[in-house]
């Protein structure tokens, strides 16, 4: 008897310790992030899907299609192609197609790059209504960029290089205008 | 002139004022208590609960009911028909009625008759066959067992709760509502919950009533009729549209009459806790304090195992409900009060 009353009460009294936690919580700021109206600072270190790295001097990208990272992708996922501008010592990437249905986001290919021409972006946001979306031109987005930025006017690599090479290389990103005109 | 005030006075028209006042008050609470009960939910769990639609997401009741009432009626081969309509149907009314005896002022009751307080226990048993009849009526074996959870539930708190209620008319001597509240006049430690003096576990009357009243409502922890975990939705799961909200708000209206029960029957009503202008407003109060705890006691506990609540019941509420009956009437009997 004695023993069944002391179960009730202290059942009681765990139920009002629990009330009181509850309680503390409510008055409490809510802890959690409102996604679309706020996000989250992404670490530097988040590997999202690859992206070229454009080179600050000449502001193109860095990459002159040597093929290692397709060659090392487990999935298959990369087509790079290159051409070889006029004038020029080495090949630039013209198309570099990223299957990110595919992607397991190994990191073998930004391993394997010689000249850290390639990263990890730290895109999340991705969705898409079609599995097409995610089948993506690194080297048109790195142009869009550059447009968007107000780098260039026009993708240069596949325009025809100004007559002298090396002036041009060097106003690249400086002198933005002339290239097309000239 | 005199004779449109006269007519407007006259007493059918007043039952239609007060028939309309209640029907619009609760639908209005059963949608909003939604509302509080997300809020709620969202601030015991650390995060701010609805805040898409409208301000604070105070358009969310909207919302959800025009999505409600937009969805297909389905009635599924199989089905008892008529009952399978009628569930819903008897949910409701009860809960509305009941309102009818409630003094939420000194002379605001649309009826102030002398057996409230039986009328209000005679209606609040037909929700528990509404349930019943919706889960046995649905074919289908979650319902089923949810429906025969219900009623061993309820049959088990009916009994500590109608304890604890002759206790209180023991107490009181009399079953009109707003009787019991004039009673309870002046500061606080008039009430009925601080009246030690008639029977010392007052306090412990309260509890095991406002218990019980958790348990008739199907609230957690004790909603054994929406196991979700378990049984679906329970006696539920096979209702849609606006048979599943007619449900939903049912429970909220018998919150809602649980806790206005609780607010005459032990906390003085529409009297002020510091014996200064009693009214409406005060009664208001205490009636969301006591739905603001029962949100409180959903989001913190978690459900009980079904033998667990029937334990609960016939080994602790049933007998200590029992003694104090015993003593608050040993008590009258030896003190004369």
């Amino acid at each position: 008897m004695k023993k069944t009353a002391l179960e009730i009460l202290q059942g009681l009294r765990s139920l009002l310790i629990g009330l009181r936690i509850t309680l503390r919580e409510f008055f409490k700021p809510a802890v959690t992030v409102h996604y679309p109206h706020e996000t989250l600072k992404i670490p530097p270190r988040f590997r999202g899907h690859i992206e070229l790295v454009r080179d600050p001097e000449t502001g193109r990208a860095i990459c002159y299609s040597c093929k290692l990272c397709e060659r090392a992708c487990p999935s298959d996922c990369i087509t790079v192609d290159g051409a070889k501008l006029e004038g020029a010592k080495k090949k630039s990437v013209t198309k570099y197609i990223l299957d990110f249905t595919k992607c397991s986001l190994c990191g073998s290919c930004v391993e394997a790059c010689r000249d850290s021409a390639i990263r990890f972006s730290r895109d999340y946001n991705l969705a898409g209504l079609s599995k097409d979306e995610f089948v993506m031109d690194l080297f048109k987005k790195l142009e869009d960029e550059a447009r968007a930025a107000g780098l260039r006017e026009a993708p240069a690599a596949v325009e025809p290089p100004p007559a002298p090479a090396e002036s041009a290389r060097t106003a690249g990103a400086a002198a933005p205008a002339p290239l097309k005109t000239s | 002139m005199q004779t449109l005030l006269t007519f407007l006075s006259s007493e059918p028209i007043r039952l239609l004022v007060a028939l309309v006042a209640i029907m619009s008050f609760v639908g209005a609470n059963a949608a909003y208590l939604v509302w509080v009960e997300r809020k709620g939910a969202g601030r015991f769990q650390r995060r701010p609960g609805p805040t898409e639609v409208g301000w604070a997401g105070l358009l969310q009741p909207i919302a959800d009911a025009a999505k409600l009432l937009s969805k297909q009626l389905i009635v599924p081969p199989g089905v008892d028909r008529a009952l399978f309509r009628l569930a819903p149907v008897l949910m409701m009314p009860p809960a509305l009625m009941s309102l009818a005896v409630i003094p939420w002022g000194e002379s605001l009751a649309a009826r102030d008759i002398n057996v409230g307080l039986l009328m209000i226990f005679a209606f609040g048993s037909i929700n528990v066959m509404a349930i019943m009849l919706g889960g046995w009526s649905s074919r289908n074996k979650y319902a089923i067992m949810s429906a025969a959870r219900v009623v061993s539930q309820n049959v088990a708190y009916e009994i500590p709760m109608l304890l604890v209620v002759i206790t209180m008319i023991l107490v009181t001597g009399t079953m009109n509502l707003n009787e019991i509240v004039r009673q309870q006049a002046g500061p606080f430690w008039h009430w009925n919950l601080f009246r030690v003096w008639v029977n010392p576990l007052m306090p412990v009357t309260f509890l095991i009533f406002f218990i019980c009243m958790l348990a008739e409502t199907n609230r957690a922890p004790f909603d054994m009729a929406e196991a979700e975990s378990e049984l679906v939705a329970g006696a539920f799961t096979e209702y849609s549209s606006m048979g599943f909200g007619v449900f939903f708000m049912a429970e909220y209206a018998n919150i809602l009459l649980g806790c206005a029960l609780g607010t005459v029957l032990f906390l003085g009503g529409w009297q002020s806790p510091i014996g200064l202008w009693p009214g409406v407003f005060w009664f208001l109060l205490k009636l969301y304090l006591l739905v603001f705890s029962v949100v409180w006691i959903r989001w913190t506990f978690p459900r009980t195992q079904f033998y667990g609540l029937l334990n609960l019941s016939w080994k602790i509420l049933i007998p200590v409900s029992l003694f104090t009956l015993a003593l608050s009437a040993a008590m009258m009997k030896l003190l004369r009060l």
